[in-house]
């Protein structure tokens, strides 16, 4: 990506990016909120610049926010009326890290309110649009982030990925779409959904980028318990030829025609680079969505409760006492698909059903994650599709949840067992859409990965 | 007519001294705050803000599982408990329910009961609402300070014992040094289950609970009226309900606020945020060394030396159980006991025991110049009181007591020499001629002659001896 130097100034980078933003805001609705006063920081770095001082890896590099983070510039939204008026007083430790380098927010992305949803259809501001199609989903929840990166507003931007919330978006708008190994990146300043699921990601166009942008973002954070002590930049897979595991369940005839192509196509390039492929069996995976549509409405009823119109947000004004106050400032201020999980997660952790759904669901995620230790002990990386299908119409699921929520099959179990998982652009449909897989590495494999990845954006 | 057995189970609610919140940097001591000062983004409930455990809170635990003679669990784990009200920032509370910090273990009452204690836990208090006629008010200031719950097994069977229990649990946890103990500003607080049932049947009755008592009287008012109330339905042959009842202080009554129909599910679930605490044996036997010595093993110490009673009311305040100990002639404990009650717990020098108390050395002495005379025990008073004054604290009590003035002459020609002297006075002379003639009274006059010709520095009984002598 292109920095801020004596010969190109941080305002032309970002002013162009601005412009961009604008441009594509009608008819994309891609930002929550585009930050005009990006340019008052641009001039601060060219000013440093220009007085010879070192300012960071990303000087003057313009970027957008997913808006579930907190921080001081503009109000977090996540995209719910509830948090309408919120303006932080603190800052993600992502975006902190991120500045610290001189990188400047030029705008909040759009997103499914509170990051529930795989199509950015469920936001209080209205669906982002795909980058290739204004009829189709930009894919979610982090949708707005990803047509910003597909359509080169800006050349990276920040995300969150709970159950593919990186990926699924990365791959419906080709571009690179990344989820750590859960705790490289504090949580610290991320509008919670699934705790022990979320993790902080990236969009980028390249994987130098993106080995750059988790450089700076990894490590252990003070005010984020579950974050890890920097392990990134350790080599994890030896270099030279890999094994990359295929899981057969998942080449199945729910999996759209394009998307299996694609897949071949890339299982005979890594063969061709003297890559071995191996085929896996990990029954324990056809569990995984109904283990993440426990827990993560269990967790999400927790984590949402904070939002009772008391202290922050939106409060109705209709209420005669304090239990009407509750209820309709949360009936109001959450979208449909927040209150179906919290009501699932209310009942799933209610006394007397606890043991049969939270705690066996936590039971089978502790499968799920020795499935995946055992499988990356007969290879190195693992290789599936990120969702079954393309880029879906506008409107097309947001009446069926169920369908909604297939979308995840495939990229919700990485995020149980913590592993890290990078969606790759793989071609595109006879339509012109784009199609994505994703490569998926045991924990703290994340620069292999990468690195992997790398090899294979060569060829 | 049956007789009915009450059985009662406490819960105590310790808020923990420790410099800052269990899961924030903010100040844990609000005390003189403005409402609201002390509140970090984590205690108000920000989204995306996440609990960061206060290392400092985990010896404080141990040593409180310590004083209730437990086992520490050497793993023990976070769960979140959800309710909704405005105090509660977050929509729930911080809390252990699944893996506690602090296993099974017992109080001694000071008549020897046991109660068992079937766990403790750390958990994070809620803010404090303020109720008016139109509005209430929210201070954040108390959500997060650190607490551990402490849950009593049903061992209780009278009002005495659930007061001597609450008031064990206090020295217990004040003597640990775990809470500042200031039951006034709700440092410990105490939620009380009353039920009844037919003597020698072997199943517990209906409870009713009480919650957030914050004395040991209310507590013990509490369970006399409950159990009246409950044995009162019961020969009726009414039936008690399962509820939490409200304690009206000023009309000594309960009322009913919540059935249990009407009662929360807390939807308790683990906390994903907070790794589990890892404790290792060695921490457990470093703090088991550093325990201070327990109420119990002063009951002991001094069983022998000292009346029991004094030893309750003195158990009431840990450093003067401390000082006492110090100390190792029992004729000195006895008469240092003796003036910790009589004078500093007198309630014009209360105020002293916030300050700090006389060197051993210098209650050593005090007390051997009272023996030998030299000190009456007013004088002895008078000095004892001095050292409180902070010039005093490093000087010794002879210095002191020559200071005051308050010496008694002890040498016998002296002494005579003062008599003689007051026998000479013409305002004495009637008296004489009284006491000659059998009136036996007016010696109390000539001693006090003496005693003011001596400026007080004269022993009144040897005073006395010489003019009886003298005037024979």
């Amino acid at each position: 990506m292109k920095t801020a130097s004596r010969e190109i100034s941080a305002v032309s980078l970002v002013q162009a990016a601005l412009d961009k933003a604008h441009q594509y805001q009608a008819d994309y609705q891609i930002f929550t909120w585009i930050n005009d006063a990006a340019i008052e920081r641009a001039k601060e770095i060219d000013a440093r610049i220009a007085k010879g001082e070192n300012v960071g890896r990303l000087a003057g590099v313009p970027y957008a926010l997913k808006d579930n983070f907190l921080s001081q510039d503009g109000e977090t939204t996540a995209s719910a009326l509830i948090l309408n008026g919120f303006a932080s007083p603190v800052t993600a430790t992502a975006v902190k890290k991120l500045e610290a380098e001189g990188a400047i927010m030029i705008g909040r992305t759009n997103l499914d309110a509170f990051a529930h949803g795989s199509s950015t259809e469920n936001s209080y501001y209205g669906p982002t649009k795909n980058s290739k199609d204004l009829e189709r989903v930009a894919g979610g929840s982090s949708g707005g982030s990803a047509v910003a990166t597909a359509l080169d507003i800006v050349p990276f931007a920040l995300g969150t990925d709970t159950g593919g919330s990186i990926r699924q978006p990365a791959s419906f708008n080709g571009v690179y779409g990344f989820k750590p190994t859960y705790g490289t990146i504090s949580r610290y300043g991320v509008v919670a959904m699934t705790s022990s699921l979320d993790c902080v990601g990236f969009f980028t166009q390249n994987t130098a980028d993106l080995d750059l942008l988790m450089q700076i973002c990894a490590g252990q954070d003070d005010y984020d318990m579950t974050s890890l002590p920097d392990y990134y930049g350790q080599a994890a897979v030896a270099d030279g030829p890999k094994k990359i595991g295929i899981i057969k369940d998942f080449d199945n005839d729910a999996v759209a025609p394009e998307i299996r192509q694609a897949l071949q196509r890339k299982i005979e390039l890594l063969q061709s680079k003297g890559h071995e492929i191996v085929d896996l069996e990990m029954p324990a995976l056809k569990y995984a969505l109904a283990v993440y549509y426990i827990i993560t409405p269990a967790e999400v009823s927790s984590n949402l409760s904070r939002h009772d119109g008391i202290r922050y947000g939106y409060r109705s004004d209709k209420s005669a006492h304090l239990g009407e106050l509750y209820g309709n400032t949360r009936d109001e201020g959450f979208m449909p698909e927040n209150k179906r999980r919290i009501m699932i997660g209310n009942f799933v952790l209610s006394s007397g059903f606890y043991d049969a759904y939270y705690l066996k669901a936590a039971k089978a995620r502790t499968l799920i994650i020795d499935e995946y230790k055992q499988a990356f002990e007969k290879c190195d990386f693992i290789l599936t599709p990120v969702s079954p299908s393309p880029a879906f119409k506008l409107g097309e699921k947001v009446n069926d949840p169920v369908a909604m929520y297939l979308e995840d099959v495939m990229s919700v179990p990485l995020n149980l067992a913590g592993v890290p998982g990078l969606a790759i652009p793989a071609g595109k449909t006879a339509e012109g859409l784009d199609l994505g897989l994703q490569l998926v590495g045991p924990r703290r494999s994340d620069q292999s990965l990468i690195k992997f990845a790398a090899e294979m954006e060569e060829a | 007519m049956t007789k009915y057995l009450p059985t009662i189970g406490i819960e105590c609610h310790v808020q923990l001294c420790t410099k800052t919140k269990l899961f924030s940097e903010v100040d844990n001591d609000a005390r003189g705050k403005e409402p609201n000062s002390c509140v970090s983004p984590v205690d108000y409930g920000l989204p995306g803000m996440l609990p960061r455990l206060n290392r400092e809170a985990i010896p404080f635990a141990i040593r409180a599982g310590l004083a209730l003679n437990s086992a520490i669990n050497l793993k023990s784990r976070f769960d979140r408990k959800h309710y909704y009200y405005p105090d509660l920032p977050k929509g729930y509370q911080i809390t252990q329910l699944f893996h506690p910090i602090i296993g099974e273990g017992y109080v001694e009452l000071p008549d020897g009961t046991k109660v068992r204690v079937e766990h403790a836990h750390l958990e994070e208090d809620a803010g404090k609402s303020t109720h008016e006629s139109s509005y209430s008010l929210i201070d954040l200031n108390r959500a997060g300070t650190p607490l551990i719950e402490i849950v009593s097994m049903p061992d209780i069977h009278s009002a005495e014992h659930a007061r001597d229990y609450t008031k064990e649990l206090w020295r217990v946890m004040t003597y640990a040094g775990v809470t500042y103990g200031d039951l006034y500003n709700g440092n410990m607080r105490f939620d009380v289950n009353i039920s009844v049932a037919p003597e020698g049947s072997n199943q517990l009755g209906t409870k009713a609970e009480v919650k957030n008592l914050n004395s040991f009287r209310s507590v013990e008012r509490v369970v006399e009226y409950e159990i009246k109330r409950q044995t009162k339905l019961l020969e009726k042959g009414e039936q008690v309900v399962q509820e939490t009842r409200g304690w009206n202080d000023a009309t000594g009554e309960t009322t009913g606020q919540r059935s249990k129909e009407g009662a929360a599910d807390y939807r308790y679930m683990p906390e994903p945020d907070i790794s589990p605490i890892r404790l290792s044996a060695e921490m457990v036997e470093q703090e088991r060394a550093n325990l201070p010595k327990m109420p119990m093993w002063y009951r002991q110490k001094f069983a022998e030396i000292l009346p029991k009673d004094l030893v309750e009311v003195l158990l009431d305040y840990p450093q003067l159980m401390r000082k006492l100990a110090e100390l190792e002639d029992n004729q000195t404990i006895k008469k240092v006991a003796n003036l910790f009650s009589s004078v500093l717990l007198a309630e014009e020098n209360t105020s002293l025991l916030n300050d700090e108390l006389p060197g051993k050395q210098q209650l050593i002495d005090l007390v051997e110049m009272n023996g030998k005379n030299e000190l009456s025990s007013t004088g002895m008073k008078e000095v004892f009181l001095k050292f409180f004054d902070p010039e005093m604290h490093y000087k010794d009590t002879r210095t002191i007591a020559k200071e005051l003035g308050v010496i008694q002459e002890n040498d016998l020609g002296a002494l005579e020499t003062i008599v003689d002297a007051v026998l000479a006075k013409p305002e004495t002379q009637q008296a004489q001629a009284d006491y000659k003639a059998g009136q036996e009274r007016v010696l109390g006059f000539l001693v006090g002659q003496v005693m003011k010709e001596s400026k007080g520095k004269a022993n009144p009984s040897s005073a006395q001896e010489i003019l009886r002598k003298k005037l024979q």
